[in-house]
């Protein structure tokens, strides 16, 4: 064997600039348009063999009483900022109407007072953030499922799509608003990383939304961009599907979706919209927002959120 | 003597960069909400662990351990990014992927190599079933238990076989091949899908594994901390014990067995 005297220092070195080259070769492998669809096989992937396993009627795992956290950790917009919807909560939703409409033989509006005489579902279920938290709430509201059959789906119904009343940024680039339903995460790479609120696992940034930022965006012209989220029938039409009303068996408050939010358990938190004001069946949400289906989507998180 | 077939060598360099990926990215997942906790949910104001960073000016990067705190400024919870600027952080820009904070980004790198992982796995294991290498690799003889006393210490000091003893991997390796093949990785990939609530939906086992989905999380990180270990001391050996021959070993399959020389010099021509 030959051995440089050397040797020690040349592996060292050389790792050391092997490491530094390939993680700037991965950040801007990351950014690559081909590269970031050949990753994205990988959730195509999850989705493909999560449908595999599960049935139609397969449940999420429900809890026992004494599992509710007694702190619902509310995520991404706390406190619309949108007067109309601020008008609605200081009269307590009274004038509130879910309506629902879209590729449906008849579509209708009904008042929270309405929505609460409909059977109903209580559940008591874990609530996944993408981010990685969970806590465990009880859920009462009225199956999904009913709703869209009273409507009567058309038959090219292929997803249902949740618009919701809260303004996330005002249609410029984001600006210190990029909080988001069940995730303060910033959005994907492209955004601004100051706006990243990261500091860790406890309640400092229980506080510290952005949502102020877009405060009267309507107003100030542009089109204000708000929630929006989609599933498809597979899950619209889940037993466990429901629109909640009441979390741990008080109305729901503001912090965490009031009048109504969306449950779809067996998904992580960002699919699970809060201060839902219409339900559009479509087949196709290619034209809404920029296509991805949600608002996270459109941020680059996955369609599919099983996982 | 020829000694790493063509899949033993094409899976383990597959999986090693699996598993740098898998690491990077999973720190980048981590960094979403840089804390862990045991049970069912988030116990937020009582973390096992957690990273964060303080308001002073400039801040200082905390990290508390069963509720231990320890300053940790410039590696965990405070740390300079890509952009030269302090940022809260949990682990440093330079050992995630996204190097800048990207939760969605670095989901995509773990679940892509998850798959290769998982995949590069499975044909790693048929093969070796099949081909007998996996018994000759890694179930140690009767033999080497006998003698496990005395090759813990002859690997304390750093004295590696030579000669017929350097055909196959002795107790010490057989055994850590087969915790890490057996144990190790396939909890991080049951524990993996513990915290898919779609896959708690279809196999709820997984959360009595676990005792809860945080519990998972944590194991998680744990479990990818011991992965870390053992690469740290299987890189290291490979360097003490003649990268050379070692290289040459996994890349061309063909390794050089020097014949037993005494007394065995402390950087004698074997293996890892």
């Amino acid at each position: 064997m030959i051995r440089l005297p050397s040797r020690r220092a040349l592996l060292t070195g050389a790792s050391a600039a092997a490491a530094a080259a390939m993680l700037g070769g991965c950040d801007r492998l990351g950014n690559a348009e081909w590269f970031q669809r050949t990753l994205k096989t990988g959730e195509d992937a999850n989705m493909f063999v999560q449908r595999l396993l599960l049935t139609d009627r397969t449940l999420a795992p429900e809890y026992a009483e004494a599992d509710i956290s007694p702190w619902f950790k509310p995520n991404g917009t706390e406190d619309p900022p949108d007067r109309d919807y601020k008008a609605l909560a200081r009269a307590k939703f009274a004038k509130y109407h879910l309506e629902v409409g879209g590729l449906v033989e008849a579509p209708f509006r009904l008042s929270l007072a309405e929505l609460r005489k409909l059977p109903a579902r209580t559940q008591i279920t874990r609530h996944d953030c993408v981010e990685g938290w969970s806590a465990i709430g009880k859920w009462t509201g009225v199956p999904l499922a009913d709703l869209l059959s009273r409507a009567k789906l058309k038959p090219q119904a292929r997803y249902v799509v949740f618009h919701c009343a809260d303004t996330m940024d005002q249609g410029s680039p984001l600006e210190g608003g990029g909080d988001g339903e069940e995730t303060d995460e910033a959005p994907a790479g492209n955004a601004n990383p100051s706006m990243t609120k990261q500091s860790g696992g406890d309640e400092s940034r229980k506080d510290s939304g952005g949502q102020q930022a877009s405060e009267d965006s309507a107003a100030s012209g542009g089109a204000p961009v708000r929630y929006y989220e989609s599933i498809d029938l597979v899950d619209a039409f889940h037993p466990q599907t429901i629109l909640a009303y009441d979390m741990n068996g008080q109305a729901l408050p503001v912090s965490n979706g009031a009048p109504l939010r969306l449950r779809v358990e067996r998904n992580l938190g960002y699919k699970q919209a809060k201060y839902v004001m219409r339900i559009e069946v479509v087949e196709s949400f290619a034209h809404l927002g920029e296509g991805k289906g949600g608002y996270w989507e459109d941020q680059g998180y996955a369609w599919y959120a099983g996982i | 003597m020829f000694r790493h077939p063509l899949v033993i060598r094409v899976t383990h360099w597959v999986n090693a960069v699996c598993l740098l990926v898998l690491l990077m990215s999973g720190l980048q997942i981590f960094n979403a909400h840089p804390a862990l906790y045991w049970g069912k949910v988030s116990t937020f104001d009582a973390p096992l662990m957690a990273m964060s960073s303080t308001e002073d000016d400039p801040p200082k990067g905390m990290t508390t351990v069963f509720g231990h705190g320890f300053d940790t400024t410039g590696w965990l919870g405070s740390s300079v990014g890509s952009d030269g600027e302090a940022a809260d952080r949990g682990f440093p820009a330079w050992a995630t992927l996204p190097s800048d904070q990207d939760l969605t980004g670095g989901r995509s790198w773990h679940f892509f190599f998850a798959w290769a992982f998982v995949l590069n796995g499975f044909a790693y294991l048929l093969y070796g079933l099949g081909s007998g290498q996996l018994r000759f690799r890694v179930i140690p003889s009767r033999d080497q238990i006998r003698h496990f006393g005395a090759s813990v210490w002859e690997h304390l000091t750093l004295r590696f076989p030579q000669g017929d003893e350097a055909k196959c991997y002795n107790v010490i390796q057989k055994l850590t091949y087969l915790v890490v093949l057996f144990v190790l990785l396939p909890v991080q990939v049951l524990a993996g899908l513990a915290m898919s609530p779609a896959m708690d939906a279809a196999f709820p086992f997984l959360l009595t594994l676990f005792d809860g989905r945080q519990s998972a999380r944590t194991v998680h990180f744990v479990v990818a901390a011991l992965l870390v270990l053992f690469v740290v001391v299987h890189v290291a050996l490979v360097l003490l014990s003649d990268f050379w021959n070692n290289m040459r070993g996994m890349l061309t399959g063909w390794f050089v067995i020097e014949r037993k020389v005494e007394p065995a010099p402390v950087t004698g021509e074997t293996r890892a």
